[in-house]
């Protein structure tokens, strides 16, 4: 237990919340934490791939639903809810500004999403292979 | 398709209907079936994934128990973080639709449920009740075209095709 900058990181982030700082990242610096955490699972980790987050993006995973069921093969592009019919803005950043900036909205996003199509939580590869893909979806 | 007229023949109808005579009164007080109330939190986290539903429509124990429950909300994990999850609590029990009798049974969790929501809509032709572009009984909007401003007036109704 280390407290002194556990309580400093929650004064920091109070701060945030009060000062109204939502936007507090760049979609890439989501990648160095989920790249410590994959290599922490996994020792032989070797890095994110492209690739392999477009294959994860557009299958589905035991369950009925892919990724691109609610956000479409084409991430750049609007999506449609499978369930309900609502308009999803897109997902990739490079149409969407507002994607991967904030921390606390991308972590509730891929817990609901995870346990819809995987019934689990994502990995910390899975997340980052899926980040990468999307960074390189050009609209 | 199946969905006003399937949601008369389970087992739970006489359930839902029993209880839905309490959601009444919070209805009938909205003036010409516009809802005003509104929240930041509850129109960011209940509209994301549906339009957000008005708290006028259902009672406020209907409210508590879909919000105890949301990592399994019809069938998607829509769970928020738990101060989150108060404030919008709070919200829709103070702006809730008002229940005339307590009762201890389960309460009605979906609008279209309730027999309110069900005698409102039963004149509503088949056509439109098949239409492609109505997802379910639960996609006010097809309809309510202001839905998302908690306009459900006749003025911004449509019949889609
Ligand atoms: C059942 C529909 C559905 C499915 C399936 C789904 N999503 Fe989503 N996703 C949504 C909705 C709705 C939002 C929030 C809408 C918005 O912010 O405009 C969202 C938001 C997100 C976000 C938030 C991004 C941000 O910064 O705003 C991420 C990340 C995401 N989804 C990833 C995924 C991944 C990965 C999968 C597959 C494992 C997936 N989604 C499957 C509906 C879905
Ligand atoms: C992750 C997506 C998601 C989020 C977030 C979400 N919902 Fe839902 N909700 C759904 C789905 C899917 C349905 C089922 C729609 C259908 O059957 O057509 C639904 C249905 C409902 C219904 C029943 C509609 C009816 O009458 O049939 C209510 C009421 C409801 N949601 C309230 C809420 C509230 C309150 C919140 C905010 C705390 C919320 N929802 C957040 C996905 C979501
Ligand atoms: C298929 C189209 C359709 C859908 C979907 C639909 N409605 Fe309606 N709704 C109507 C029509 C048509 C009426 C008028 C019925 C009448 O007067 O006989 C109505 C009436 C109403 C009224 C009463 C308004 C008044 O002025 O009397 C309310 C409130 C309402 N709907 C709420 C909802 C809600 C909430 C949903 C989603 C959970 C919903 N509706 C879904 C078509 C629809």
């Amino acid at each position: 237990m280390r407290p002194l900058p556990f309580v400093l990181a929650a004064l920091l982030s109070g701060a945030a919340l009060v000062a109204g700082v939502v936007h507090a990242a760049r979609p890439a610096d989501f990648l160095p934490q989920w790249q410590r955490a994959a290599k922490q699972a996994d020792a032989g980790f070797s890095g994110f791939s492209a690739a392999r987050g477009e294959q994860f993006f557009n299958a589905t995973h035991g369950g009925e639903w892919s990724c691109a069921s609610c956000h479409t093969r084409n991430p750049a592009a609007a999506g449609k809810h499978a369930k309900t019919g609502k308009i999803i803005a897109p997902l990739a950043p490079a149409a969407n500004a507002e994607r991967f900036t904030d921390a606390a909205n991308v972590e509730k996003w891929f817990k609901r999403n995870c346990s819809d199509v995987l019934n689990r939580a994502c990995t910390a590869q899975e997340k980052g292979d899926v980040l990468t893909y999307l960074l390189g979806v050009r609209p | 398709m199946k969905f006003f007229a399937s949601r008369f023949g389970t087992s739970r109808c006489a359930l839902v209907a029993g209880l839905a005579s309490f959601v009444v009164a919070g209805v009938a007080l909205a003036d010409g079936h516009v809802y005003t109330a509104t929240n930041p939190a509850w129109k960011a986290e209940c509209g994301s994934c549906h339009v957000a539903y008005p708290p006028a429509l259902l009672p406020a124990a209907s409210w508590r128990a879909l919000m105890m429950q949301l990592d399994q909300h019809f069938g998607t994990d829509a769970s928020i973080d738990a101060k989150t999850a108060r404030e919008i609590t709070a919200f829709l029990e103070a702006n809730a639709g008002r229940a005339r009798k307590e009762t201890s049974a389960t309460p009605v969790l979906r609008i279209t449920e309730t027999r309110w929501f069900q005698k409102e809509h039963d004149e509503i032709s088949a056509r439109t009740r098949r239409s492609p572009a109505v997802k379910s009984a639960a996609d006010c909007e097809a309809c309510h075209t202001q839905a998302a401003q908690g306009d459900f007036s006749e003025r911004t109704r449509r019949a889609p095709r």
